[in-house]
């Protein structure tokens, strides 16, 4: 319909409309505590319904709430003063926490490429998977760069980094990790903002800690890119 | 001001760098980088950053719904690869976290 698509290319309609549901999840999640009502996973499917029942375009809806598109790459800049409030311990960890997430990526790379071959995915699909654990904005470029289908990079990356926030305390709690620098790091390499803002949850160390492996994840996965694909 | 002055600064620093590298690392973890960098070096006032930085960080999860939306119109393009797509990506992720944490806890132990 030409009038609603009109309405929700309208910048301030549709930040209000989208901040509204996003801020009403926040408010179920809270009260209900279930994982799988994660913000980002009920704000998502709440508006694609909403779009589907009102008949508007995706294209509408992405010139209404570019803004909200675009503080994603200035909220990854302000992590570097999330980074430096853990300074001291990040610098008494640093090798160890870049071994760890450099190991965790080639995991991460290796492991999709050859479970989703084996079930028969074909190249681009492989392609879009690899960055799966790394940031949207990082994830997209990698995508686009080994021939993968950056939209559906970009929906994996939510759906793992909501699912990671979801399974990743309990992964780490039946594995025996208790080091509180091991699980922030864990949840953030595994599911990039989704799993921090889980990990925030659990205390101030963890947060900070899953910020950082969210651009050393980034970081590792770009580098370790071009080198994996020549032995895979 | 100033906080916002110096993330959009050190964000376009960071895509101009991204570029020069012939986008090997995007502009934004560069431009993260780069802020922790002149945190470190004391080029940037700390205490001034605070309050920006923590309320930009912690909505962070608002800024993939968008993102995430496009699903409406991407189904079309992995229909038939949707069982390898949902099973090697949770399979991997757990993988991830798991030997990230052990890597991690391994070598903190190590140390001691």
């Amino acid at each position: 319909m030409e009038a609603m698509n009109e309405l929700f290319a309208l910048q301030p309609f549709t930040l209000a409309f989208v901040i509204g549901i996003y801020l009403a999840s926040v408010a179920l999640y809270r009260r209900t505590r279930l994982g799988l009502l994660h913000p980002v996973l009920t704000s998502m499917l709440v508006i694609i319904g909403v779009l589907y029942v009102l008949d508007v375009d995706y294209e509408a809806f992405r010139q209404g709430s570019f803004l909200i598109d675009f503080m994603l790459g200035p909220s990854v800049v302000a992590l570097g003063y999330v980074l430096y409030e853990q300074v001291r311990l990040i610098r008494r960890h640093l090798v160890s926490m870049l071994t760890a997430v450099s190991v965790g990526s080639l995991v991460g790379i290796v492991s999709v490429t050859l479970i989703a071959r084996w079930l028969g995915a074909d190249e681009q699909v492989v392609s879009s998977l690899q960055p799966k654990s790394v940031t949207t904005p990082i994830a997209l470029g990698i995508s686009e760069r080994f021939g993968g289908i950056p939209p559906l990079t970009a929906v994996v990356v939510v759906v793992v980094g909501v699912f990671g926030a979801v399974v990743g305390p309990f992964v780490l709690d039946k594995t025996g990790v208790r080091s509180k620098i091991a699980r922030g790091l864990a949840m953030g390499s595994s599911a990039h903002g989704g799993g921090t803002s889980r990990a925030i949850e659990m205390g101030a160390v963890e947060g900070a800690i899953s910020g950082l492996s969210i651009g050393l994840m980034g970081v590792a996965t770009a580098l370790l890119m071009p080198l994996v694909r020549l032995f895979l | 001001m100033y906080a916002i002055f110096v993330i959009f600064l050190f964000y376009a620093a960071g895509l101009l760098l991204s570029k020069v590298i012939g986008g090997l690392i995007p502009g934004n973890v560069l431009g993260m980088l780069l802020l922790f960098g002149a945190l470190l070096a004391g080029w940037v006032k700390p205490e001034k950053m605070r309050t920006v930085a923590s309320f930009i960080t912690t909505h962070m999860a608002l800024y993939f719904v968008p993102v995430g939306v496009g699903l409406m119109v991407t189904t079309r393009y992995f229909a038939g690869a949707t069982v390898a797509i949902v099973v090697a990506s949770a399979v991997s992720t757990v993988l991830v976290l798991v030997v990230t944490a052990w890597v991690q806890q391994i070598l903190e132990k190590w140390k001691r």
